[in-house]
């Protein structure tokens, strides 16, 4: 199971009539079992571009071979869940024969036990983030699309979040893109890296990171980020 | 209680003015109760509250399920909004009378009539209020609906009904209270029977007690449906408003 994409271009034409070119030349195939990272700016047109693998938005230019019958998971910025809807019951509405056993695995992993019955509207953005997280796994989708999830949490949320990401992801063969503008986060969740440029967006580089997750060392983290953040992606 | 108290100020208020303009203009609560009792021992009073009745539900239903049928369709589509439009205004804008005038006339003094010139009056501003509802729906919760392929209907019912639910509410309390008033016009006009028939009856032979008798009574059926149905039918749909931190 793979995805294919090759997206030549992407406009938006805004109110006054004027075109805006925001991809420009994406095009990279992800492996079942793969953590891809789209990395770029603020404004690079990461969002637009999840919007169209997610099958979202059709109007561009290319093509998205998403495999046929693959199960979408797919966590926004903003965690959109049902307001009138308790925290169990967003769950289950996209996952409606899901087994009570997985559902109070998934929210133990999550720590989210305790909020079953809380509606979203009492919860911390944190705590919603997760929400959305358990949402996205419990349809167990086949290509899991995570935009952001740890912007605006503080350090030491943010990394207890992206453990429990990294657990999910690896209890589970699918492929996986996660958006973010942290380097620590992409290198350390990430299988390949894709920089991206400032708008219009294309593919500056692609890093592929051969060590699995759950064996690279603090040392190599450190190493790879001192790498990367080195390279002079703004005169690619 | 508070509402008891101001129910006696209300009686009292009442009687106090009756003194001051004379019984002959405004007849005590006693008389009043009378003439509302005796009706009520003939069983007309039942007969003509239970007819007003099932004609409010059955043009109330039938406004609010076209209505709001009409008015999410305007509010997503934008072709239905062009052509709906000046429709929408002309009913707005046309007077009840003319509409109950013009339909029995086309279709006779007939129950159907009735209902439907009715239900065409509270028809409009259905649409207007659920046009806005649709109009004002979360774009990004749509989108997480297709992103987890919800099937429409389960979509519909969780995603897009709650968030029409206040404006559904809105529509049905106005509503109501349009039905209310109009409901009583159709029935003075061409109906045999009815609060608005015997308020009529009333009126031509200047019985004003019977008159203040058929009107109480039907304002006490409005305030006794608004507070055991529609108050917790609207409290039951932001609960979890309420309990939002």
């Amino acid at each position: 199971m793979q995805l294919d994409v090759d997206i030549r271009s992407k406009s938006f034409e805004n109110v006054a009539g004027k075109r805006h070119d925001v991809l420009d030349g994406i095009t990279f195939t992800l492996n079942a079992g793969e953590v891809g990272v789209v990395f770029g700016p603020s404004g690079c047109g990461k969002s637009t571009l999840l919007k169209i693998l997610a099958g979202l938005d059709h109007d561009y230019q290319g093509q998205v071979a998403r495999p046929p019958g693959a199960r979408l998971g797919i966590v926004f910025q903003e965690p959109r869940l049902l307001p009138w809807r308790s925290v169990e019951e967003n769950v289950r509405l996209v996952a409606p024969h899901i087994e009570d056993i997985r559902l109070s695995t998934l929210f133990e992993v999550l720590e989210l036990s305790a909020h079953r019955n809380h509606f979203p509207g009492e919860l911390s953005l944190g705590l919603a983030r997760r929400v959305a997280l358990a949402r996205a796994f419990a349809v167990e989708p086949d290509f899991l699309i995570l935009d952001e999830p740890l912007a605006s949490l503080d350090n030491a949320l943010a990394g207890r979040l992206r453990d429990q990401i990294a657990t999910l992801v690896a209890s589970r063969q699918m492929m996986t893109l996660l958006v973010t503008h942290d380097l620590d986060d992409a290198v350390r969740l990430g299988d390949r890296l894709f920089f991206l440029s400032a708008r219009p967006g294309r593919i500056l580089h692609v890093e592929t990171i051969a060590t699995p997750r759950a064996k690279r060392s603090e040392p190599e983290i450190d190493e790879i980020k001192m790498r990367l953040s080195q390279l002079d992606l703004a005169n690619m | 209680m508070l509402r008891l108290l101001s129910f006696a100020l209300f009686v009292a208020t009442w009687w106090i003015a009756s003194f001051l303009v004379g019984e002959t203009k405004l007849p005590a609560p006693p008389a009043v109760m009378t003439a509302m009792m005796s009706e009520a021992r003939s069983g007309a009073l039942f007969l003509n509250l239970g007819v007003t009745l099932a004609r409010v539900a059955l043009a109330f239903t039938l406004a609010m399920a076209l209505g709001s049928a009409i008015g999410y369709l305007m509010g997503r589509v934008r072709l239905a909004n062009r052509l709906g439009d000046p429709w929408l205004i002309l009913l707005l804008n046309l007077p009840a009378l003319v509409v109950i005038v013009l339909a029995y006339i086309w279709a006779g003094l007939t129950e159907v009539a009735a209902i439907v010139a009715i239900a065409i009056n509270k028809l409009p501003t259905a649409v207007v209020t659920l046009r806005e509802g649709a109009r004002a729906l979360d774009p990004a919760l749509d989108e997480m609906a297709t992103a987890f392929a919800l099937p429409r209907g389960r979509a519909f019912r969780h995603v897009i009904l709650p968030q029409l639910a206040p404006y559904i509410a809105a529509a049905a309390r106005s509503g109501l209270s349009l039905v209310w008033k109009i409901v009583l016009v159709a029935e003075l006009l061409g109906r045999p029977n009815g609060v608005g028939f015997e308020i009529g009856v009333a009126f031509q032979l200047f019985d004003i007690p019977l008159l203040l008798a058929y009107s109480l009574s039907f304002a006490a059926v409005v305030l006794v449906i608004e507070i055991l149905l529609v108050q917790p039918f609207e409290t039951r749909l932001s609960r979890w408003r309420l309990r939002a931190a």
